[in-house]
């Protein structure tokens, strides 16, 4: 049972309800997409968690490195006058 | 309408779905990978809610008292009147899936015509069931395809498949006395009417699969409670504890 | 999950005492820590081994209880446990994913699981002759399981995390399932109340060793409370289980099959608890070393059926070849 070639990993997203986005909640194996289109419904939505479903193949996914992740992300974390509460505007004014 | 007629039909629509449901159930945790261990259990899990509303209903029409227990545990073999083709053992995957995909076209097509039912449990039934038809007939459709057209084995196997279950295709579409009178009386449809669309449904499948259609004299018995040696193994597992420890609550 | 390509690269490399320092760091700031994040290499494979076992746990779990599903006595309760059953077989499904992330295949774990090398929960070797034991194990094992699983929807590991918290809101009706069960039974006939007891008498002292050996015999314990991998002892644990079921078995009208169980008010802090009695360490290693009922047989029907599925997985993936060739040529023609 070596030799057999292992069938592909998918990631599933589902949209719990129109109005929601797609989000990931976990993978399983399929030798195409119909199954795993098919699998991702009988596997993930057994208890109507489901309006719609995404897979796509692991492989396909491109992550960001980790190693990287000061260079990504900490670069942000000084810039707070991105945020509302960085401005002042007067009670009397209401909310804005 | 006479009750025991409509009795008799909904008995007969019963049985196939627990019987079938039965069969299938016997895969769980046994089938080619994990996913497959959960989606046959779901379409099992559609037959066995079908068959329940079913037997429930046609012990309310008997009017005896009988409930879904009585009439799907403790019933004598010749009274389950059951197709042959859901009784068959589950054989290899491929068989099982082949089997599946020929009850659920049939079915398809059998609750599309239950619409216009007298009977409005039946019409119920039949709304909510149109839909999980549409799956089976779709996840067990592929999977005929794909084995059908994959490696040399799983070709061989499939036409196999195909030659093992063709004499039980013809029971589906067969019209007898109780059928004729279920129908005349707007209860159920007409099968002998479904055969050629189920074949048109069919065939493109197949033909996608690489497989040749077999056709051959039809093996009928079920309807009259005529069963294979097959089921009497099916109902000592399923009768075992009702049988054992009569009149108990479980 | 996510990206594989990531995972297993450059992770465990530098294990300098100020790597371990910051990643223990993070884990009592209580954060997640992710597949493709910096993990020691003792890290990973506490966790490949532990959600590898817990997956085989569910999917070898699948035996004991589907051995009843055509003979289940109602169509009610054949559709609550053949839907129980399938749930498990979700479960194992969901703990694989998550162990995959951490770069080990599911084929190779499940290669693992057949050939013997790989352990799973010892519970399941023990056999369900009677309808009862349906019952048991729904009530016990998936209560203790329960008890198990809970805390570990707060395991530093994300993905196993998540996979538990999926577990457990599934898992809710399991015990619940199996408590009607045995309560059906114990308001039944003496049949069925002797069938009830006899069950709970083969499945107490199993179900009280899931939780694992003494934390003084548990070589693992203390470096996974420390990741926060585990967050309670198997003792612990054990004193939950018993304080939580031994009303419940009262309420049965069940005698626990321990005489020595007896109401302690020094347990538990002062607050009171159950004491019982000494558990048989030597069958308990003797099951996990291979030596239970079932063992052999569970480890053969598994196969039988891996086995036989061999052929339409390579059919499947031979389709899948076929259809993307066709695909190719037909772009190729446009």
């Amino acid at each position: 049972m070596n030799d057999q070639q292992e069938i592909p990993l998918w990631e599933v997203f589902i949209r719990p309800r129109n109005g929601l986005a797609h989000r990931h909640c976990g993978s399983l194996h399929a030798a195409d997409a119909t199954m795993a289109l098919q699998a991702a419904r009988d596997v993930y939505t057994r208890r109507g968690e489901g309006q719609s479903i995404w897979v796509v193949p692991s492989m396909q996914i491109t992550a960001s490195d980790p190693t990287q992740k000061g260079e990504n992300f900490e670069a942000q974390e000084d810039k707070i006058y991105r945020h509302p509460t960085f401005y002042e505007v007067p009670d009397e004014v209401g909310h804005m | 309408m006479d009750a025991s007629l409509h009795f008799d039909c909904l008995v007969r629509l019963a049985d196939d779905h627990m019987i079938l449901g039965h069969r299938l159930s016997e895969w769980c945790g046994h089938a080619p990978m994990l996913e497959e261990d959960l989606a046959l259990p779901n379409i099992a899990l559609d037959l066995l809610g079908q068959a329940r509303i079913l037997y429930d209903h046609a012990g309310k029409i008997e009017g005896k008292g009988r409930n879904e227990d009585q009439l799907a545990y403790l019933r004598l073999e010749r009274d389950y009147r059951n197709l042959l083709l859901c009784e068959r053992p589950i054989g290899d995957f491929g068989h099982t899936v082949l089997r599946q995909f020929y009850f659920a076209s049939f079915m398809g097509l059998y609750w599309s015509e239950c619409q216009n039912s007298n009977d409005q449990i039946l019409r119920e039934v039949a709304a909510k069931a149109i839909k999980e038809c549409a799956y089976h007939i779709r996840h067990t459709g592929e999977w005929v395809i794909r084995l059908g057209d994959g490696t040399d084995e799983s070709h061989q196997r499939m036409q196999n498949a195909v030659a093992d279950l063709a004499p039980y295709v013809g029971e589906m579409f067969h019209m007898d006395e109780t059928s004729q009178q279920g129908a005349s009386a707007g209860l159920i449809p007409d099968v002998s009417k479904l055969a050629a669309t189920w074949h048109a449904q069919v065939a493109p499948v197949l033909a996608e699969a690489t497989l040749e259609t077999i056709e051959v004299k039809p093996i009928l018995g079920g309807r009259s409670g005529q069963h294979g040696e097959e089921m009497g193994f099916l109902l000592t597992d399923l009768q075992f504890m009702q049988r054992t420890f009569p009149n108990m609550t479980w | 999950m996510y990206s594989q390509g990531l995972i297993g690269a450059k992770t465990d490399s530098d294990e300098t005492p100020e790597f371990l320092a910051a990643f223990q760091a993070r884990i009592d700031a209580d954060e997640k820590i992710e597949p493709n994040d910096p993990m020691p290499a003792g890290y990973r494979k506490t966790l490949v081994r532990q959600i590898g076992q817990h997956a085989h746990s569910e999917v070898i779990g699948m035996l004991p209880e589907g051995n009843w599903i055509t003979r289940a006595p109602t169509l009610r309760r054949k559709t609550a446990l053949l839907a129980k059953v399938q749930d498990e077989g979700g479960h194992g499904l969901y703990l694989y994913s998550a162990a995959e992330t951490l770069g080990v295949s599911r084929r190779q774990m499940t290669e693992e699981l057949l050939s013997g090398r790989a352990k799973y929960s010892s519970i399941f070797n023990y056999p369900t002759p009677t309808w009862a034991d349906i019952g048991a194990i729904g009530w016990l094992v998936d209560g203790a399981a329960i008890m198990n699983q809970i805390p570990l929807c707060r395991c530093s590991y994300g993905p196993y995390a998540r996979a538990m918290i999926r577990v457990c809101k599934e898992e809710s009706f399991h015990q619940r399932q199996g408590f009607e069960i045995m309560m059906t039974l114990c308001k039944g006939t003496q049949a069925q109340k002797d069938m009830a007891q006899d069950a709970f008498n083969r499945w107490w002292w199993p179900s009280l060793m899931m939780f694992g050996p003494h934390d003084s015999d548990s070589t693992n314990s203390d470096q996974s409370m420390l990741w926060k991998i585990k967050r309670f002892t198997n003792d612990e644990l054990r004193q939950k289980f018993v304080d939580a079921t031994v009303p419940q078995a009262e309420y049965l009208g069940l005698t626990i099959p321990d005489k020595d169980l007896k109401w302690n008010p020094d347990k538990n802090d002062g607050r009171g608890g159950y004491g019982f009695g000494a558990l048989d360490w030597d069958e308990f290693w003797s099951v996990v070393k291979g030596n239970g009922q079932m063992n052999r047989d569970r480890i053969r029907v598994k196969k039988a059926g891996w086995d036989n599925g061999e052929w339409v997985r390579e059919a499947a993936l031979a389709h899948a070849k076929k259809r993307k060739a066709r695909a190719a040529v037909q772009h190729a023609a446009e």
